[in-house]
């Protein structure tokens, strides 16, 4: 009697999970429950407590909070450091993509032919993608250094430099902001040129021969067939260098700290040193709320761009 | 209108010959039309011919001039491929004018040359259209178009038909052998179907394993093929071979017919029929050939309305005329010229 209740106890639950593996009224929701719970946690959550931050007058150094409207605010826009640090992200993202471009579509036209050895090229430029940022930015720190910079012992030693020429790289406010660009693109080439590897190789033969037989030189196969076939996925390529590099807080925080005088600050380092290493964290989220507006404004746009460039 | 000759060609990809020695001329204004299973190099042949593959050995000459170090733009030659290749991103009329932008030609000219071929090829109304926008037979007809609008020396096509559907191959087949004809350009055809190689080709060279099998116009092809490849290859059912003593004894299987219908001094071939297949038209019968010994299959090929009045595994009274019997060497496999039973 036991067993007989026991067996159809079983087969009611094997029923069960088989009714719920069929149902798609119940599956999906469990499916996709696991993404939507970690976005709603690590990204809409701290995301709406700086908003709640950035309107209050929250410091680290006391639990008395309260509502303070948008103070923060007009006090970030009427600080000097805020219209350096906007200009300098503005200009440290537009100059490194122009250069992650060029470079990308140099290094993916060379990588896609084949040769000897591709594959360690191929790792070898993956290579920064892979390397945590900060392990990247303190070699880098070493390169750039003040008494140790290769680059100088290098350039002197060829005859480049001068006797008494000696460029403090991360000391010298146009310096330390080449300095910081350069390691920008060295961070974000990589990935870059995969994605742009990646197009290229989605392009059929086919399309290449026609063109070939068509008559078509070196730079009208490049201009008229090429670039715009790559153009779609080049844009994804070029909005997440945009992204990554106007939210990327890392290589200045380790190159420069903003420094000097703020001469290299960015927005995102700008934040964390108000909110964190300042104490004031309704300031840090008021100024890192800055950076939403642009990067949603570039992401429509570019995937309006995308779109409307994609051919098949 | 040139002539294209291939001398001594060899490409080697590694250790495969892919083209192993082939000696070819296409002459002026010929439909040649390169067939051959897949695998027998005819791709790699034609590629060689519009410069997009180096020869490993051999020269390429077209209208005189050995072209083989140059490159595809400067030969002059215009090719359709199997997937079309038009470029996505532009428009119909920028396809089909990019060969004529490509050698600089002024816009007032392109303009005329775009509408000319598009007149041609009745795809006027597409030419603001992106090829994605198009069926199979439209895009077809734009590649066409594009080869053809800078009058090139050469045409190649490489497999234009086999995306199409059944139906639409044949009004296109009959198209293009009448276009070609208009244009008087000469044209080299690559395709492994039989039947569109017969009714297009002036000439058809047979590949076989990087080599040319046979050349010739398709009746030369079809009743002196110049070995049992070609023999097998061509024609659908393939000829019947027959072993008989050191040859091999063949004949069409239209040549096979019941006693009645052939004059005397016939060669008498008593079927042991298998199978009798209805195909509408005609019909095909499956048996193997008496007092023969061993597996001497072979099929006929009459009209269906020829009642021959025997079911399986019934003996019928079959013949052939001399005249229809080829002899191959058994080793060898090349046709014996003097082919008498």
């Amino acid at each position: 009697m036991t067993a007989a209740v026991e067996q159809a106890g079983r087969a009611a639950r094997t029923r069960g999970m088989a009714r719920f593996a069929d149902s798609e009224r119940l599956l999906w929701p469990a499916l996709l429950a696991p993404a939507i719970i970690y976005i709603v946690l690590l990204v809409g959550f701290p995301f709406l407590l700086s908003i709640f931050y950035s309107l209050s007058s929250a410091t680290v150094a006391t639990s008395d909070i309260h509502f303070v409207g948008l103070e923060n605010f007009t006090r970030i826009i009427h600080s000097d450091t805020f219209w350096r640090s906007l200009w300098n992200t503005i200009v440290l993202t537009v100059v490194s993509q122009i250069f992650v471009l060029v470079f990308a579509g140099i290094l993916a036209t060379a990588l896609i032919k084949d040769f000897r050895g591709k594959w360690l090229v191929r790792l070898l430029i993956l290579l920064p993608w892979v390397a945590p940022i900060s392990l990247g930015s303190i070699g880098w720190l070493w390169i750039f250094d003040s008494i140790y910079s290769i680059i100088n012992w290098t350039a002197q030693a060829i005859g480049l430099f001068g006797e008494d020429f000696w460029p403090i790289w991360l000391g010298q406010p146009n310096l330390a902001m080449a300095a910081i660009i350069v390691v920008q693109i060295w961070r974000i080439l990589p990935l870059a040129t995969v994605i742009v590897l990646a197009g290229l190789s989605s392009i059929p033969q086919d399309i290449h021969d026609a063109a070939d037989v068509d008559g078509a030189g070196f730079w009208r196969h490049q201009f008229e067939i090429t670039l715009p076939l790559v153009m779609p996925i080049t844009l994804v390529a070029v909005l997440f260098g945009i992204i990554f590099t106007f939210t990327d807080m890392i290589v200045v925080f380790v190159l420069t700290r903003g420094g000097p005088y703020d001469t290299t600050q960015v927005i995102a380092s700008w934040a964390y040193f108000t909110g964190i290493q300042g104490g004031d964290l309704a300031g840090g989220a008021a100024i890192s709320l800055f950076l939403f507006p642009v990067l949603v404004a570039v992401a429509i746009l570019f995937l309006i761009a995308a779109r409307r460039s994609e051919v098949t | 209108m040139a002539t294209v000759e291939a001398r001594q060609l060899v490409k080697a990809f590694e250790e495969v010959r892919a083209v192993d020695g082939i000696d070819l001329v296409a002459r002026e204004g010929e439909f040649l039309v390169l067939l051959g299973p897949s695998g027998c190099g005819k791709t790699t042949l034609m590629r060689m011919i519009a410069g997009l593959e180096q020869p490993t050995e051999g020269d390429i000459v077209i209208d005189g001039r050995a072209v083989t170090d140059l490159p595809p733009r400067v030969r002059n030659v215009a090719m359709v491929f199997q997937s079309y290749a038009l470029y996505p991103h532009l428009t119909v009329e920028r396809n089909i004018s990019f060969p004529l932008r490509a050698v600089g030609m002024p816009k007032e000219e392109i303009r005329k040359k775009v509408d000319w071929a598009a007149d041609m090829f009745g795809i006027r109304r597409f030419l603001n259209r992106k090829p994605r926008q198009l069926s199979g037979g439209e895009r077809q007809r734009v590649a066409l178009a594009r080869a053809v609008v800078r009058e090139p020396a050469v045409f190649l096509l490489d497999e234009p038909l086999s995306n199409l559907d059944a139906k639409l191959r044949n009004s296109a087949r009959d198209e293009l052998k009448s276009f070609q004809r208009n244009l008087g350009t000469t044209t080299i055809y690559v395709t492994h179907d039989q039947a569109e190689a017969m009714g297009l080709g002036d000439r058809i060279a047979v590949l076989n394993h990087g080599r040319v099998a046979q050349i010739g116009t398709p009746q030369d092809i079809y009743l002196r093929p110049s070995d049992t490849f070609v023999a097998t290859f061509i024609g659908s059912p393939p000829m019947n071979l027959i072993e008989d003593g050191d040859t091999w004894f063949g004949f069409r299987p239209e040549a096979l017919v019941p006693v009645a219908q052939v004059p005397e001094g016939a060669v008498r071939m008593p079927l042991r029929v298998k199978r009798v297949e209805y195909l509408g038209a005609e019909q095909l019968i499956y048996g193997t050939v008496e007092g023969r010994g061993g597996d001497a299959a072979a099929i006929a090929r009459i009209p269906a309305n020829l009642d021959i009045g025997v079911g399986a595994g019934e003996v019928c009274d079959f013949a052939l005329n001399r005249d229809d019997v080829q002899r191959f060497d058994r080793k060898s496999g090349r046709r014996l010229v003097e082919a008498t039973s």
